[in-house]
């Protein structure tokens, strides 16, 4: 099984940002971003997380996200969606790069799980 | 009763209300948010609009295309709060189309969508109280500036205001005072409809 890494952010550059820091540790993890709204304005938006989530490789995909409402659409759209999506309420940034690196190495799913449990924030 | 007729007139009342009080709304987020609240809705509820154009929807089929529109154009947190409320009273319409229900099943929606409970400062302390106000007809405009004005003293335990911790007391929360406009909304459709009942129709199928 592959894991695959998803970032959902309410700003574009944000999402870019750190898949950009990821993609130095973890160049062989499927990762695929949703940034913003539509208009690349402030926000998130259901169609962008949808394409990231179908676009992305993996074969289990881990998502993490910045926001509130992030977390919301990203429900909305995992229940119409046939793939296995699990979202992770940690710590953005130190848990898309934790997970990233334990995937480049090989680690599975649960033992990963259990390595982001002291960051989960919200 | 929600018939087609009847969840025409709402929204057609809820957008022109939304539009008209865009920046407002807007005004009250920034001062505890993200101060987009306004200009969000108003550009979902355009896209709702949009979804009339579709001719012959059932009220379940039109409940569905208003909850996409929500969920697709509103970009903020009130486009999956809004929007899984009327997904799942589109599921509901199958079966029931009585009003006090269908706001139930959204409030439920909303509740399970954003984890808030009553008192938390958010569209809730609306949506909660407005199912049984219908069922006991005691649904008033009045009524509902009250729900919304008492989100006021709350401090925000959900949503941006929650941030600010005990700063986001003492002001009116966004989403709940745009919840106001939805069910004020509805009172003003219900009460044209039964005023001229033909007018309506003819607007409804328009």
């Amino acid at each position: 099984m592959t894991i695959g890494i998803v970032l959902v952010s309410h700003v574009t550059e944000l999402a870019q940002g750190i898949a950009k820091l990821i993609q130095q540790v973890a160049p062989d993890v499927p990762l695929t971003v949703a940034g913003g709204t539509a208009d690349n304005g402030v926000g998130t938006d259901a169609a962008k997380i949808t394409q990231a989530i179908d676009a992305n490789p993996g074969d289990e995909l881990m998502v993490f996200y910045d926001l509130g409402s992030a977390k919301m659409t990203l429900d909305l759209v995992a229940e119409m969606s046939p793939w296995v999506i699990q979202r992770y309420d940690t710590a953005f940034v130190e848990s898309a790069y934790s997970a990233a690196a334990l995937a480049q190495a090989g680690v599975g799913r649960s033992e990963i799980e259990t390595q982001l449990k002291p960051l989960i924030i919200k | 009763m929600l018939d087609e007729t009847l969840l025409f007139k709402w929204m057609t009342e809820f957008d022109h209300q939304i539009q008209t009080d865009k920046a407002y709304l807007s005004g009250l987020d920034a001062e505890i948010g993200d101060g987009d609240h306004g200009d969000n809705m108003a550009r979902g509820m355009s896209a709702v609009m949009h979804t009339f154009k579709t001719p012959n929807q059932s009220v379940a089929e039109q409940l569905k295309a208003i909850a996409f529109a929500l969920i697709s154009k509103v970009g903020g947190a009130a486009g999956p709060l809004y929007g899984s409320a009327f997904l799942r009273m589109s599921k509901a319409a199958v079966d029931t189309q009585q009003l006090d229900q269908l706001i139930q099943i959204g409030a439920d929606a909303i509740a399970d969508r954003g984890g808030a409970n009553f008192g938390d400062k958010t569209m809730l302390d609306v949506w909660a109280y407005v199912p049984a106000m219908l069922e006991h007809h005691t649904l008033s405009s009045a009524g509902l500036a009250q729900l919304a004005a008492h989100t006021k003293p709350m401090q925000a335990k959900k949503g941006r205001a929650s941030y600010l911790g005990e700063r986001s007391v003492g002001h009116l929360d966004p989403g709940a005072v745009s919840s106001q406009e939805l069910f004020q909304a509805l009172l003003k459709a219900q009460s044209a409809l039964k005023t001229s009942p033909n007018q309506a129709l003819k607007n409804g199928t328009d």
